[in-house]
């Protein structure tokens, strides 16, 4: 009988809502782990421009800001209709879920589209910061610290960003199936939990890649 | 202790204050060995001891013995921190030695431009101060009979003073892992009566001190263009800058010490002096850790005290 | 204690189900099991294997430093040694040891639970485990890395010849297994635990569990970045800690002791836990000052974040950070004291027996005490100008690591054998190997004490010959603590086919693991319990129950 009523409920749990609280629990100390992750880097980053200010920020000032500021606006307003998104399955409308869920992967996709037109772009003017190398003189060896950094921090997040893809299309085969409702649509949020994680590393990424060395 | 020497005032210190540190341990492991061991023969399972009244309350021995703890601790922090505050505090009339680390040697350079692999000679009673550096991966330079080390780091220096108070042929160790030879890395450190210091000195002399050497380098380098007599419009004098407080352009102070004159060479963006353009170039790749030292010894020997 | 009926009751009665060893006997019903049980058998087997590959390196480090020119001709074949030694002991046995095996079994059975929050995850973090232990089993196969457990760069980004970045990608994927296992258990405590059960009814061994868990959720991410960058930079040529484009090499060294601190409270914690579970069953008496040592628990995790820097006292790192770390160094020694007064408060006036799980309790509160008092003399600056980098630390460290949590690691394996394999281990045995364990120990650590403060630094292939009589005695101390590591591997497994077999409850023991047959049915329990009283309420002596 229990069974028919709530398919999801695992054995271990009093009831849905008791393990619905309990996965959205597990997600927030999963994304705690993360901001260490992406903290211990910016925290390092931010040490390392301290030693070498001025070549640092010349190398961030090779940054090509459209494509960053673009990306900024295209991952907010992926957030925003991934909420609308869930939104609409709170009103028991898995169709309209189905929808926001495919102009998300859509944005996404044009993030990392942009992504790596940017790397193509950055590689082709010698950013890169091992071997032949764009700028010279004493400022070099700030700017290669600054690209080391920039390479590794948008390499991770874009592969978060590429992981929260497939998670969004797992959310659409499964909102197709019908397994969401109403009563029940627990990894809508999580998942949520998980893509507005994303957006808000490329939040913070965004100034220190691309408005730091353009400040002064 | 246990037959290694106490060859400087630092070793007698930290020897005391390891010789305190094992007698709390003894007190501490005679209390917690003591009692377990009386209890559990004591109150061991078939034991007909009567056992009493349990203690309900037991607040009054937890803050008993973590207030205990807790002063014994901060007493063992402060016996340890104010020697250690010395380490960092040379006196003003030290002799300064200039260490060169490698994969797997250690190359000294003495002031008066002797040198010496895998051999450190000093003159007993004197502060000695070690100008350290590496070129390649970080060592570490230890001294057990001066109870002493420091890291030797590539990129920057390092600084390190004792004084010896006996005269002998101690163990130097690296003792910061850097490789395959690293178990090798191995020297001695020779503390020396003063006439036989003096003797070695003569005897192991080289063309010119590390100042005079320096001064040529000074010259083959182009650092005279700029910085030659009193200084320039281009670039400051560097007469009596050695030691002095130095205002930079963006408004701080620091001491022109080894390191600053360092940075300053192969850095030079980095801090720039007040009312001076960043025109300086940079000679990163272009001098060498030893050469480096020796233009450090000469700016060093244009003297402490600033000409009007 | 009144029962409570769930949604989830089975048909069939509790006598009449499989234990969890034999409910499904294909090896795919293990290897795809999702019973917390069954994991922890898995991690148990699998730390067991790296313990005597870690173990068999150690041998070989021991065997080399007999004479002083090393017995191992090459120099740098030793050096790959003592870090294959160092990364499989710290990562592959230490880091997960007890909340994988004895945690994972026992922890939703003393919350009275039927399973972690999220099993499937649970049986990832054993994949991922296996996967980066594979990772650098492999990497040490190919010739391994010279660069020490430690890494420090430039050496291990720019110089060492080897696997690094093989060495670390093994690393970086098992970090990920700690982290899923810190967060089931965060999770499961919070909200798992039976009607009745506040947090001051909890067994003590859950809040080292929980404190144990943060660290491994907070500090481990810190570990994957660090070895990341470090891989990148040994990759490129290029990267944030080479000192010739400007890096700092000490970044490195603080963004790696940040989490390799920590870790070392990841290690002992659980060990610490153990000793508070088992010191009262056999001392037939309540635990003395259980919120005292509950809230020790988690003091040691918050402070054990900010104390790297006694790491580096000597490294170019400045002189008012370093009278700071040694500072919150000496503060996190304190909640370890309070634990082992306790301890002892527990002892006095009890009823003591001296079974193998205690012998082992008793041995890590010498050995523990021992370790941890060393440990001032490297939290005392000038102390540990002259000690760092010798075998005094190397002494230290084993004392805490070895000496404690080995010990406490068998006494949990001993106290709950019965429950998880439905055999009593030979008694007599047992207790021989626990006192041998003891005696082997200390030959071959506490030599090492006075080798450090007579200057023979750590990682040395060979060294000056008036060492060589301390490194004798210690090598030889090493044979025995062999024969006393491979004696319990013997007769436990011999007992699994021999054993009595074990009653549900063979210590008359508190707590709700040991309402369970021994071993338990899958579901751990019929119906949900519903706890209505304190754990450790062993009958007040006057009682005629008191001699159990």
């Amino acid at each position: 009988m229990a069974e028919e009523i709530a398919p999801h409920l695992h054995f271990q749990y009093a009831d849905t809502g008791h393990q619905e609280e309990t996965a959205i629990a597990g997600m927030w100390l999963f994304l705690a782990t993360e901001v260490l992750f992406f903290g211990g880097l910016l925290l390092g980053w931010m040490v390392s421009r301290h030693w070498q200010q001025a070549g640092f920020d010349a190398g961030g000032r090779e940054t090509v800001l459209w494509i960053g500021t673009t990306n900024l606006v295209v991952l907010i307003t992926s957030s925003f209709v991934y909420s609308a998104g869930l939104g609409f399955i709170e009103a028991d409308q898995p169709r309209r879920l189905v929808q926001c869920c495919a102009v998300t992967i859509g944005l996404g996709t044009i993030f990392l589209a942009l992504k790596l037109y940017e790397w193509h772009i950055d590689l082709s003017e010698h950013l890169f910061p091992a071997g032949p190398f764009k700028l010279h003189g004493s400022e070099a060896d700030g700017a290669r610290l600054f690209w080391s950094f920039y390479f590794v921090a948008t390499g991770l997040h874009a592969l978060h960003l590429t992981v929260g893809l497939g998670v969004l299309c797992w959310v659409i085969r499964e909102a197709r199936k019908g397994a969401y409702s109403a009563a029940w649509h627990t990894p809508v949020e999580v998942v949520g939990l998980y893509w507005s994680f994303v957006d808000i590393v490329w939040i913070v990424l965004y100034p220190m890649i691309y408005l730091v060395g353009r400040g002064t | 202790m246990l037959g290694l020497p106490e060859a400087s005032a630092n070793a007698a210190q930290a020897d005391l204050l390891i010789g305190g540190l094992v007698a709390v341990s003894a007190a501490a492991l005679a209390l917690v060995f003591g009692l377990m061991l009386y209890y559990v023969i004591r109150y061991r399972h078939d034991s007909p001891v009567d056992r009493g009244k349990i203690a309900e309350r037991t607040f009054g021995f937890e803050m008993a013995w973590t207030t205990g703890t807790l002063l014994i601790f901060f007493g063992l922090f402060i016996w340890g921190a104010v020697i250690y505050v010395q380490l960092y505090r040379p006196p003003s009339d030290t002799l300064k030695v200039y260490i060169v680390a490698k994969q797997w040697m250690w190359k000294v350079e003495h002031a008066g431009g002797q040198r010496e692999i895998d051999t450190l000679h000093v003159p007993v009673n004197k502060p000695i101060e070690l100008v350290m550096t590496s070129q390649d991966v970080i060592h570490d330079f230890f001294v057990p009979a001066f109870r002493l080390k420091r890291d030797v780091l590539p990129g920057q220096y390092e600084t390190l003073w004792f004084r010896p108070d006996e005269i002998g042929t101690y163990h130097l160790f690296c003792s910061q892992l850097c490789g395959a030879g690293h178990a090798a890395m191995i020297g001695s450190v020779v503390v020396m009566s003063d006439p036989a210091y003096a003797s070695w000195l003569a005897q192991n002399g080289a063309s010119g001190t590390l100042a005079q050497q320096g001064q040529e380098l000074f010259i083959r380098y182009g650092c005279s263009g700029c910085h030659g007599g009193h200084g320039t419009v281009r670039a400051p004098s560097l007469i009596g800058l050695y030691g002095s407080p130095v205002p930079l352009s963006d408004g701080s102070t620091v001491v022109a010490d080894d390191r600053y004159i360092r940075d300053s060479i192969l850095q030079p963006e980095q801090q720039i002096v007040a009312s001076y353009a960043p025109m300086m170039p940079s000679f990163k790749g272009v001098i060498g850790e030893d050469d480096l030292l020796r233009l450090v010894a000469y700016i060093e020997s244009l003297g402490a005290e600033k000409q009007p | 204690m009144s029962q409570t009926a769930t949604v989830n009751e089975r048909a069939a009665p509790a006598h009449e189900r499989p234990s969890y060893l034999f409910d499904g006997v294909t090896l795919k019903s293990w290897l795809l099991t999702t019973d917390h049980k069954r994991i922890a058998v898995l991690y148990m087997i699998s730390i067991t294997i790296f313990f005597f590959i870690g173990g068999s390196a150690a041998a070989l480090i021991r065997y080399n430093l007999i004479v002083p020119e090393g017995m191992i001709p090459s120099a740098e074949t030793y050096n790959r040694l003592f870090t294959m030694h160092g990364v499989i002991m710290v990562w592959f046995f230490l880091v997960p040891s007890i909340p994988v095996t004895i945690g994972n079994f026992v922890l939703p059975l003393m919350i009275g639970a039927r399973d972690l929050a999220f099993p499937k995850i649970n049986l990832l973090s054993w994949y991922l485990f296996i996967l980066g232990g594979a990772v650098a089993l492999y990497a040490l196969f190919v010739g391994g890395a010279d660069t020490g457990w430690t890494f420090y760069a430039p050496y291990s980004t720019n110089y060492a010849q080897g696997n690094v970045v093989l060495l670390v990608t093994g690393i970086f994927i098992s970090g990920f297994s700690s982290i899923a296992t810190g967060l089931n258990f965060i999770v499961s405590i919070h909200r798992l635990r039976a009607p009745g059960m506040t947090w001051y009814r909890m067994p003590i061994f859950l809040w080292s569990l929980y404190s144990t868990s943060v660290i491994y959720v907070l500090a481990t991410p810190v570990l994957a970045i660090t070895l990341l960058l470090v891989a990148f930079e040994r990759v490129f040529h290029v990267g944030v800690f080479d000192p010739r484009i400007g890096g700092d090499p000490i970044l490195f060294q603080h963004m790696f002791w940040f989490y390799s601190h920590p870790a070392v409270y990841i290690m002992i914690l659980p060990g610490l836990g153990v000793v508070s579970e088992v010191i009262p069953v056999f001392a037939r008496k309540e635990l003395f000052g259980y919120k005292f040592i509950a809230w020790s628990s988690v003091a040691i995790a918050v402070i054990g974040f900010f104390v790297w820097g006694h790491h580096m006292f000597v490294s170019g790192q400045s002189l008012y950070a370093s009278i700071v770390f040694s500072l919150l160094s000496y503060f996190v020694a304190v909640p370890s004291a309070i634990k082992v007064f306790n301890w002892l408060g527990t002892l006095h006036k009890g009823y003591i027996r001296f079974d193998a799980p205690m012998l082992y309790a008793l041995g890590f509160i010498g050995l523990f005490v021992m370790g941890g008092l060393t440990g001032l003399f490297l939290a005392a600056l000038a102390a540990d100008v002259d000690l760092h980098d010798t075998y005094f630390v190397i002494a230290h460290f084993h004392y805490i690591m070895v000496g404690g949590m080995v010990s406490a690691y068998f006494a949990a394996l001993h106290f709950w054998w019965p429950k998880m394999s439905g055999r009593m281990y030979p008694e007599m045995i047992a207790r021989a190997a626990a006192l041998l364990m003891f005696v082997g120990f200390n030959l071959t650590f506490f030599p090492q004490f006075i080798l450090g403060y007579l200057g023979m630094p750590r990682r040395y292939h060979s060294y000056p010959p008036e060492f060589q009589v301390l490194n004798v005695l210690s090598s030889a101390g090493a044979s025995i603590l062999a024969a006393a590591y491979l004696m319990p591997l013997v007769y436990l497994v011999w007992s699994l086919l021999y054993g009595e077999r074990a009653p549900a409850n063979p210590w008359n023991a508190k707590g709700l693991e040991w309402e369970t047959p021994s071993p338990p049915f899958t579901a751990n329990f019929a119906i949900t319990p519903v706890v209505t009283d304190g754990r450790y309420n062993y009958p007040k002596p006057e009682t005629s129950e008191a001699h159990g």
